[in-house]
């Protein structure tokens, strides 16, 4: 039966995220935004901590593993449940959202393609000890979107993977790597001549000889999460290492990449709607402080070129805001939302992309002050476009599945 | 609890509803475009389905089923899939009955809406809009003034569905002191009431097949007995929140007909020794499409969901109708672009929704939920 009402429990747990968001992140967000790379530990360790007493893991069961398994009980909707935290944090700051120490995509790919055993032994350490980072290394200098294209290889010697490759943007690899006992997922291909079929998903753990960080991003927003540039050179691993099968399968590989992105891009774009939803906020009070008013109801045509700004923004993010809940709600119920979590992210990637300069735009000179955030989430907004699928990609993946076009026919 | 899945009834309306839709309605489309006119045996047809009575109590001889604005909604996208003007005329009963169910009095209850629900299609409507460039429902330009123990209507409509062949017209004006909103009621007013006029029908750019009308009221009295839902009154802020939403909803099954009928054609059409669907240009409009159609069903059950848990929905019906008209508008128009030359010719429906399109945004009033 078709419903659009938060249960009270999930709203009271929403009430604290936002708390968190406006408590803990609201006030440190302009510094780090001016201190790219200079982390906040205490932040860090406040989170960690809260967490793994709470259990209600802001940020962290959401990112560790979206989506993957259907959870008994109290959490039927899990995924649902972690668009709108992962909402209420991003209206707080997008760049320490993605910098909270969790599983992170990493901890997605563990759950979207390994074995029971596999989840339990690399996932275990995101509830105890001090803080630590998952990341996902998959996107090379030569490809972007075309994730296909790997080239990072992975060879078999003896009882070890010997992976050789550089991969760049890996978000929070610089955490994973180097400041935590965490790990990074990277994905090689295991026989170029197989293809996509070949690509394959390989745990990489922290401080493993021959990985290191060459270089962390200097980037236009989301300044509080590194982006790092990772060097593979003969880095040995276990044998089990590798997640889920070693077959090179025709449809193999590859479906785990995009059945991690089926749950991460509904959670990309509630971090976009939370960014729009801060600037959207903002502007809001701002013109009530003002006294501008904002008179629904009345003739289109009497509309101030103000008010029809705002009410655009407002119905541009909830349009966004319902579509990113189906693609969640989807992938609870168990059905297939690889079409609506596409359509999803490439929205709301966009929407807010337009909704946070249309709020610098409202707010003239003051706009474009960095007194103010909005010129901030303006440039933190950004990414959502881009990473996790440019909206390009997106909008490819939709039109291959209403069209019912492979990448043969459509590319 | 947040929930997508339609209930199997709704499932099993949608269902008998779309399959009308695609076999008695769409056919039937443009003849009726170009005839400016719906054959009769369609809208009798159109009438078994219980569009009108299946809402009015059993009392009153309809079949009592339960009123949803979100059930309403899921119907109201598959009519407008078949078209737009043949749904308007279907429905337009509605217009008297429902604000009849929701807000009158037993006795103008009783005494109209066993009419309404008889076996065959009985015509009735309502005046909302005026013909003015910056018509405002929150700044009605009829006034309906107290006289002793009547009150005197004065002013113009427009757009008054088959006003020529109702018996009753439901007439909105101004009546007290309050503006906006607020000071705006309802009066049953018989067609041939002293003082009301009903003018030529109103040639217009699309929804050529539903006969609309401007009335004109002089001096026109009505008892006091008139006055929809008597000393209280209505809610007039809700009626135009379910004519929003009706209308939102209409226009998505519209927007629906035109992406999946460019989808098609650029499958099959080809140039450069492939279908154009094959080439990025297309396949992203089409995707845009797609898109958008379904943001806008879920703004508008997001709105129906708010008339269902009793709100005015002011806000989010008002929002979803304008984000619904814009995109009703650039999908039709988009899908007359996919068809490129073809897409302008009369022998497919595309031009014909983008005329119907362009109403949306124009109208209000014209449905409801």
């Amino acid at each position: 039966m078709i419903d659009f009402e938060l249960e009270p429990q999930l709203v009271n747990r929403l009430k604290m995220y936002h708390g968190v968001a406006e408590q803990m992140m609201r006030p440190i967000s302009r510094d780090c935004d001016e201190h790219e790379h200079q982390k906040p530990w205490q932040f860090f360790e406040t989170m960690w901590s809260t967490s793994s007493q709470a259990g209600a893991q802001p940020g962290r069961a959401e990112r560790s593993g979206a989506g993957a398994e259907r959870p008994a009980g109290g959490a039927r909707l899990r995924n649902l449940n972690s668009v709108m935290m992962t909402e209420e944090l991003c209206w707080g700051d997008a760049g320490l959202f993605l910098s909270i120490p969790n599983g992170g995509l990493g901890g997605a790919a563990v759950m979207a393609a390994g074995t029971p055993e596999q989840k339990a032994r690399f996932l275990k350490r995101f509830s105890e000890g001090k803080p630590k980072w998952g990341a996902m290394a998959i996107t090379e200098p030569g490809c972007g979107s075309d994730s296909a294209a790997v080239a990072t290889s992975a060879a078999r010697d003896g009882d070890s993977w010997v992976l050789n490759g550089t991969k760049i943007f890996c978000t929070a690899g610089q955490m994973a790597v180097e400041k935590s006992e965490g790990f990074v997922v990277v994905w090689a291909t295991v026989d170029k001549s197989a293809g996509r079929a070949g690509i394959k998903p390989f745990v990489v753990e922290h401080h493993t000889p021959g990985m290191t960080v060459a270089r962390v991003e200097n980037k236009l927003g989301i300044r509080a999460s590194d982006t790092a540039l990772i060097i593979l050179d003969n880095c040995r691993i276990p044998i089990d290492h590798l997640l889920g099968s070693p077959e090179v399968r025709r449809e193999g590989g590859f479906k785990d990449v995009m059945a991690t992105f089926d749950a991460t891009r509904p959670i990309v774009a509630a971090m976009a709607i939370g960014v729009g939803r801060a600037a959207l906020d903002f502007v809001r009070d701002f013109l009530q402080e003002h006294q501008i008013p904002i008179r629904y109801g009345i003739s289109p045509r009497k509309l101030t070129a103000v008010e029809r700004d705002f009410m655009d923004m407002e119905v541009q993010l909830k349009a966004a805001r319902l579509l990113t809940w189906r693609a969640a709600w989807m992938l609870d119920m168990g059905k297939s939302n690889n079409l609506e979590a596409s359509m999803a992210k490439a929205k709301a990637g966009l929407a807010v992309t337009q909704i946070t300069q249309k709020a610098v735009e409202l707010l003239g000179p003051l706009g474009y002050s960095r007194k103010l955030l909005l010129e901030k989430w303006m440039r933190d907004a950004k990414i959502n476009d881009i990473f996790e699928g440019t909206q390009q990609i997106n909008m490819l993946i939709v039109a291959r599945r209403i069209l019912d076009y492979g990448s043969k026919e459509l590319n | 609890m947040i929930d997508f899945q339609l209930s199997e009834e709704q499932k099993m309306m949608r269902d008998t509803v779309g399959s009308f839709a695609r076999e008695e309605i769409r056919p039937a489309a443009r003849p009726a475009d170009e005839s400016c006119a719906i054959a009769a045996g369609l809208v009798s047809k159109a009438w078994q389905l219980g569009l009108v009575r299946g809402a009015i109590p059993e009392k009153f001889g309809g079949d009592g089923g339960e009123r949803s604005a979100i059930t309403g909604s899921i119907v109201a996208e598959e009519l407008g899939y078949g078209d737009l003007s043949i749904a308007l005329h279907v429905l337009a009963p509605r217009l008297l009955a429902y604000p009849l169910i929701e807000m009158g009095t037993d006795e103008q209850r009783e005494r109209h809406l066993r009419r309404l629900a008889a076996g065959d299609f009985v015509a009735a409507t309502a005046a909302v809009m005026e013909p003015s460039w910056n018509f405002d429902l929150a700044a009605l330009e009829t006034t309906a003034l107290r006289d002793g123990s009547s009150f005197v209507l004065s002013g113009t409509k427009s757009y008054v569905p088959l006003a020529a062949d109702s018996a009753t017209i439901l007439v909105y004006a101004l009546s007290g002191a309050n503006a906006g909103h607020a000071g705006v009621d309802a009066f049953l007013v018989p067609r041939d009431a002293p003082g009301l006029a009903v003018g030529e029908r109103e040639q217009n750019m699309g929804l050529k097949p539903l006969a609309t009308y401007q009335l004109v009221l002089k001096d026109c009295r009505v008892g006091a007995e008139a006055k929809l839902g008597g000393d209280k009154g209505i809610n007039f802020t809700r009626l135009m929140s379910e004519s929003r939403v009706a209308l939102s909803a209409l226009a998505v099954g519209m927007m629906r007909a035109a992406f999946e009928y460019a989808r098609d054609y650029a499958k099959e059409r080809k140039a450069f020794g492939v279908p154009i669907a094959t080439k990025q240009a297309i396949a992203f409009m089409l995707a845009d499409m797609a898109i958008e159609i379904d943001a806008s069903r879920l703004l508008v059950w997001d709105a129906a969901a708010r008339l269902d848990k009793g709100e005015d929905g002011l806000k989010e019906s008002y929002l979803a109708k304008n984000y619904v008209a814009a995109g009703a508008l650039k999908i039709t128009d988009n899908a007359v672009q996919v068809l490129g030359g073809h897409g302008y010719i009369r022998e497919h429906p595309l031009e014909m929704w983008l005329r119907n399109a362009r109403g949306i945004a124009a109208l209000d009033g014209l449905a409801t939920i």
